[in-house]
């Protein structure tokens, strides 16, 4: 599904990530864990297309399409859903309102019919009893006045209406209490499927006690420096990231 | 400071005679008027409260100074209604009261609402203060061709302690005419103590007239008296109009506007405050949204005179095209005002290279114990909002117009009457660009 080669990328002129190479098929759970610093977040902007992110080199192919020739609303719309780290607050528009407005959006870019109100409401009750989250954060401005933990349920709600193929979540689990993150992950458990491949970008391991990756990545200094099952996630627990930098990039061409 | 008399747009508004009154008092502050502006012209830029409008333009045209046709011109009547409006209403076309367009039947108890034109062979001595006013101003032209020119206008009074529940509806309606005209209205209006009143002025067009108006409105709120007070300007594309609104507020009185600019050729707005009674609170809010050619000038001038007074200003300026935005906010808190309160945002967007917005905020605090903020923005879209949109599969163009529209509607956010601000809504959403 998504084929990165010899990543690399610069922001404001400093090179972050350094030749990353990953490849994830459909239906897998991929953990990318590593430092502050090590190019985490910057990968997942990189993916969805942020602009300040400059590619040097390198390849991105999703489902076989150049995925960094796509504008962000583009790669939205072939199923890249990016959960933020800092989810931004919207004054002035209506959280349902966005939400349809996207899904329309993707819809229609896809030779979809779009759905009507009432279609949409419907759509909107199923994927409540999914994620909990209070009916009364819909009626509200899109993040605006959201607690943290708000803000990272109404990502997964969001993730879990526009069902992309290929989600990334960038450090969801950051600032959240255990109640908010078991819900998270419950979330994220109840979307995985066959068709649908997650990317969990993540600095604890405490996330991956309640969404079991199929595989763990350690990202430092711009490269995957060590691949491995979840267990590899346990030992990094243990041992923490300390000298992983200097290691030899994991499988430098996947 | 000023331009010579002998300019076109003077020549042609000095050029009929005055018709009498039969009001000694009125005839005289008319011909004062008359004489003040031939004497003074029009306001060049250097008069600050003119910097950024400048009337070169405007002062080489012609208008003719009465419409024959006015009590008769067509205008669709759908047109004047207003979603969650549906109270008395007082149509001027051209200037020229219609009552075949007005709605006065069931007139509220407490509510006195009537023509200038009547009003004056009535009893015209409460009138009397209000309109044998000179105005001194350097920039006070068209006050002063207004004051002597206008024929009609809005008299509006609310009894003590009366409640006006249904939103009153003053229309002004430019129609097209045989030729380019300049009309003045005046309106006076005045709460008594306690009375509470929900008052819209509408500026639309009939047609595409090419016209110059002049609008002076002077409201008084007695004490403990309650506004509500929406103003909608959707003027033709070619209408000048120069409108003065001044709002005088007595001890606990509260006044709320909320004002749509969006129509008009060359618009500029003074809207006057003043807080004279301890406790008075005045909220404004308004957005200004030219595109194409249009100019929009908004000059708030807020002066708080008494105790704990507080005001509170929320505007918000787009500009497209080629168009410009001028606002300036600027409030005195005089010697004595002790623990007042004044606020006031000036936030702009730019949405195109050629388009340009100048805001300055004044602030000015001659008392004690007082709290004040003010700031201006100018500026674009915030790019992290923009980028949250797409990544969700909102097209550009379409996370443009979402913010945007946004950044507008959060001056309606608190305009209680929910169909009219729905409306005024998808008025200011129509007004955006294509996407």
């Amino acid at each position: 599904m998504l084929k990165i080669e010899n990543l690399h990328a610069r922001v404001e002129g400093k090179e972050i990530l350094k030749g990353l190479s990953l490849t994830v098929n459909a239906g897998e759970v991929h953990a990318i864990m590593g430092p502050n610093g090590a190019g985490k977040s910057t990968l997942g902007n990189v993916l969805c297309g942020r602009e300040g992110y400059e590619v040097t080199r390198g390849t991105v192919s999703y489902n076989g399409m150049d995925l960094l020739t796509m504008a962000p609303e583009a790669r939205a719309a072939t199923g890249v859903f990016l959960a933020f780290q800092y989810p931004v607050e919207i004054p002035g528009v209506n959280n349902t309102y966005f939400l349809r407005a996207a899904l329309n959006a993707q819809r229609k870019t896809r030779g979809e019919q779009e759905l009507d109100s009432m279609q949409f409401l419907k759509l909107v009750r199923e994927k409540l009893k999914v994620m909990q989250i209070s009916d009364e954060l819909l009626h509200r401005a899109v993040n605006e006045g959201f607690s943290g933990g708000e803000k990272k349920r109404n990502e997964i709600f969001q993730m879990a209406v526009l069902e992309p193929k290929l989600a990334i979540l960038d450090e969801t689990d950051s600032g959240l209490d255990i109640d908010a993150l078991k819900q998270v992950a419950q979330g994220v458990n109840t979307l995985r499927s066959p068709d649908r491949a997650f990317l969990m970008i993540t600095h604890y391991q405490r996330l991956l006690d309640y969404v079991v990756p199929d595989f763990v990545h350690v990202l430092a200094d711009g490269r995957i420096v060590e691949s491995g099952d979840k267990s590899l996630a346990l030992k990094l627990e243990e041992h923490g990231y300390a000298g992983l930098a200097g290691r030899q990039p994991a499988g430098a061409v996947a | 400071m000023s331009q010579p008399a002998s300019l076109p747009l003077v020549e042609s508004l000095l050029d009929a005679p005055l018709p009498p009154s039969g009001l000694a008092w009125l005839d005289v502050a008319r011909q004062e008027n008359l004489e003040a502006f031939a004497t003074s012209g029009l306001p060049d830029t250097r008069v600050e409260a003119w910097k950024y409008t400048a009337l070169r333009a405007l002062g080489q045209r012609r208008f003719a100074t009465r419409d024959m046709a006015a009590p008769a011109v067509a205008v669709d009547a759908a047109s004047l209604v207003l979603p969650g409006v549906d109270g008395p209403r007082l149509v001027f076309v051209n200037g020229v009261f219609r009552a075949d367009l007005s709605q006065l039947g069931n007139m509220p108890a407490g509510l006195s609402l009537q023509p200038l034109s009547q009003a004056l062979a009535g009893d015209a001595e409460p009138l009397r203060f209000s309109l044998s006013r000179h105005y001194r101003e350097p920039g006070d032209a068209f006050a002063r061709i207004n004051a002597a020119r206008a024929q009609d206008g809005v008299v509006l009074r609310v009894a003590d302690h009366a409640e006006i529940g249904e939103p009153v509806q003053l229309v002004f309606v430019a129609a097209a005419a045989g030729l380019d005209l300049a009309w003045h209205a005046r309106n006076v209006i005045e709460l008594g103590q306690g009375a509470g009143l929900n008052l819209v002025e509408h500026h639309l067009a009939s047609g595409e007239p090419t016209q110059l108006a002049t609008l002076v409105s002077d409201i008084e709120l007695r004490e403990g008296a309650r506004l509500q007070y929406t103003v909608l300007q959707n003027a033709s594309a070619s209408t000048h109009l120069i409108r003065r609104t001044a709002l005088r507020l007595q001890a606990q009185a509260q006044a709320t506007l909320h004002v749509l600019e969006l129509g008009g050729a060359l618009v500029r707005h003074d809207l006057q405050a003043e807080l004279v009674g301890d406790g008075a609170q005045l909220h404004t809010r308004g957005v200004f949204m030219p595109h194409g050619r249009q100019h929009i000038d908004t000059q708030l001038a807020i002066r708080h005179q008494a105790l704990n007074t507080t005001s509170e200003s929320t505007w918000r300026g787009v500009a497209n095209d080629r168009a410009r935005g001028v606002f300036r906010g600027a409030i005195v808190v005089a010697p004595g005002a002790d623990g007042s309160d004044a606020s006031l945002s000036n936030k702009n967007l730019l949405l195109s290279p050629g388009a340009e917005i100048d805001t300055k905020p004044e602030l000015e605090i001659y008392a004690d114990e007082v709290k004040a903020a003010h700031g201006a923005t100018v500026g674009q879209l915030d790019e992290r909002s923009l980028f949250y949109l797409r990544s969700r599969g909102i097209p550009l163009a379409e996370a443009r117009a979402l913010l945007t529209a946004a950044f507008c509607r959060a001056v309606l956010a608190d305009l209680p009457n929910e169909a009219l601000r729905d409306h005024l809504s998808t008025l200011l959403v129509n007004q955006l660009p294509d996407t």
